[in-house]
């Protein structure tokens, strides 16, 4: 098929489409409302619904209904509207709803601004709802990519019965790249025996409701109420089989960044600036910030140094994570923008830097 | 008189109401009116987060339980997804009119084509019995102590009064403290019912509902309360009465 140029926004909403999702409810917020702009005449085109919200509230809410239903449902916001939309994941997890919900990321707490930032990966991978949940997080680096993982990224939530968050930036999500486009395919609403849809005489009675109804009760092999087994198994599952990422010159590197989004596209190009000085510098780009890809820290060998965390931030919200993975073996050090764009030189000098130090 | 249990009214599973509580007939009065429309193969409920939930105990329908506040919206989201089915929202006062009350106004300008019950004891019932937005002029409740101060509290809110001016369907206030006000309560859900089912919009009926338990007082005197109080200050009647679109 021939590639198309595309705004990243625009491919997600189109990605989304083509894996049969035929409901979107949200609201306008920078740098995200291309997408509603975009699915609020495409989605009549493909005999969808699409509808702006009076809130982020309401748009979470109205997609946990659709999702309910059966449709595969999208709900799209930045920062902010991420918050708000926090309660929702919560009941959309308690309730074992698939769904996705994308978060184009901007900069700042409160208002913070509107411009390329990376400020929720802590919002993002331990969740601002309430309770014992986690989702599967996707960042993809670049428009293609957006449009592979929004395109997988229902089927992965139906598989789990689960939300899916995908978190792409605001150069990602504003800038254009060339694209190919996956097929069209439509979703059998009554696919999966736990969508609801109007009870018919003598069947059983369907309900969405906090799981744990369904799981209270014991199982003597188990020697007490199923539910928190049901529960450790799901994310356990997911841990398990579900870390994404790609390594990039890994194997003899010295110093390794750790970076997601645009800025691994940034920290790709400081690999390539540092290996022509003869620098051995890697990268480990986590693909799903959650579960993280612990599994790619596992392969490094021993001439491993130091780590970079590179982020747009300022807190360094993904450090953590990355001394966890590392088993907190080697320093990890933090590289973070934020009112300039990310600078591959400047990501060079604090990495010579460090070989100074270790 | 013929008592008959609703079809689909679930005498298997345990809804844990308050004696004297009002939720019951209401969910007694929903079944009837389904079943004699003959429509319980197109229903779907959404629940709220509190008292109304065991609803979901008590009703055979396929449900959703939504966050509290955020039934209507739901209730929308599935309407969307399945436009032949028949979606019945059943928030409490405090759910529709307080935290939900941005989704309850919207889903009238949108006119979404779902029907919302509204269960109104005048308190937050299942927190034990705080004021809410339909706490009337004067009512003690736990948190006007003294009684709910109009200066101090705020205005009680009439729903008739905001939505009247919207392009909604129907909207009604009912009680069910009465034999004649469970009647006139289920013609009105069947009025609904058949609005929706042609496709007319957005329809709220909004039903006087008994909590002896937080108004402290028996069964039968919050029954009388209703009459000589409650919907004194909350009439009931039909207040919007059309097609969505006219």
């Amino acid at each position: 098929m021939a590639k198309k140029l595309m705004k990243g926004n625009e491919a997600l909403a189109e990605a989304c489409l083509r894996a049969g999702c035929r409901f979107f409810s949200g609201y306008p917020i920078t740098p995200q409302t291309e997408i509603l702009e975009y699915l609020c005449w495409r989605m009549d085109e493909v005999g969808g619904k699409c509808v702006q919200t009076e809130s982020e509230l309401a748009g979470v809410n109205m997609l946990f209904g659709a999702a309910a239903a059966g449709a595969r449902a999208l709900t799209t916001t930045s920062g902010p509207g991420f918050s708000l939309k926090q309660e929702g994941i919560s009941y959309l997890c308690a309730s074992d709803v698939p769904a996705v919900i994308v978060d184009v990321m901007r900069i700042g707490c409160g208002l913070g601004d509107i411009f390329m930032g990376q400020g929720d990966y802590w919002q993002l991978t331990r969740g601002g709802g309430h309770g014992d949940y986690r989702t599967i997080v996707l960042a993809p680096c670049s428009v293609q990519e957006s449009v592979d993982i929004a395109y997988g990224a229902f089927d992965l939530a139906e598989k789990y019965r689960h939300p899916v968050i995908i978190a792409t930036d605001a150069t990602i999500g504003q800038m254009m790249e060339p694209v190919e486009l996956p097929e069209m395919i439509e979703h059998d609403i009554n696919k999966y025996d736990w969508a609801i849809k109007p009870r018919l005489e003598g069947e059983e009675q369907r309900a969405i409701w906090n799981r744990y109804w369904d799981w209270d009760w014991k199982d003597p092999s188990v020697g007490g109420h199923m539910y928190p087994e049901y529960v450790l198994k799901k994310y356990g599952e997911m841990e398990e089989t579900e870390q994404r990422w790609e390594s990039v010159q890994t194997e003899d590197a010295e110093i390794i960044i750790v970076a997601y989004g645009t800025s691994a596209r940034v920290a790709k190009g400081a690999v390539a600036r540092a290996r022509a000085e003869g620098i051995k510098l890697g990268l480990i780009r986590p693909i799903t910030l959650w579960p993280f890809p612990k599994k790619a820290f596992e392969e490094l060998g021993d001439q491993v140094k130091a780590f970079l965390d590179v982020e747009r931030n300022i807190l360094g919200q993904m450090k953590d994570d990355v001394i966890l993975a590392d088993g907190n073996k080697h320093p990890v050090e933090f590289y973070g923008d934020y009112w300039d764009n990310s600078n591959e030189i400047t990501i060079v000098e604090k990495v010579k830097e460090m070989l100074a130090r270790y | 008189m013929n008592f008959k249990i609703p079809k689909d009214i679930d005498m298997s599973k345990q809804a844990s109401w308050c004696p004297g509580c009002g939720h019951g007939i209401v969910c007694h009065v929903i079944t009837e009116a389904v079943e004699e429309l003959g429509l319980s193969d197109k229903i779907i409920t959404v629940d709220d987060v509190a008292c109304g939930q065991f609803g979901q105990f008590a009703m055979k329908y396929n449900t959703v339980m939504g966050a509290h506040g955020r039934t209507i919206p739901t209730a929308a989201g599935i309407k969307n997804a399945r436009p032949d089915a028949l979606v019945i929202a059943r928030p409490g006062d405090g759910s529709a009119y307080s935290i939900g009350i941005e989704s309850t106004v919207y889903s009238a300008i949108r006119n979404d084509n779902i029907l919302a019950i509204v269960i109104n004891n005048s308190v937050f019932g299942m927190t034990g019995g705080q004021m809410s937005p339909t706490s009337l002029p004067g009512m003690k409740t736990a948190t006007s102590p003294f009684g709910r101060d109009e200066t101090k509290n705020g205005q009680m809110m009439d729903i008739a009064k905001i939505l009247g001016q919207t392009n909604m369907a129907y909207l009604a206030r009912c009680a069910v403290n009465s034999p004649a006000n469970i009647e006139k309560a289920k013609k009105a859900i069947k009025k609904a019912l058949t609005k929706n089912l042609n496709g007319e919009g957005f329809c709220l009926v909004e039903i006087l509902s008994p909590c002896p338990t937080n108004w402290k007082m028996s069964e039968v005197d919050a029954c009388q309360f209703i009459k000589d109080t409650q919907s004194k200050y909350l009439p009931l009647g039909e207040f919007v009465d059309k097609g969505g679109n006219e």
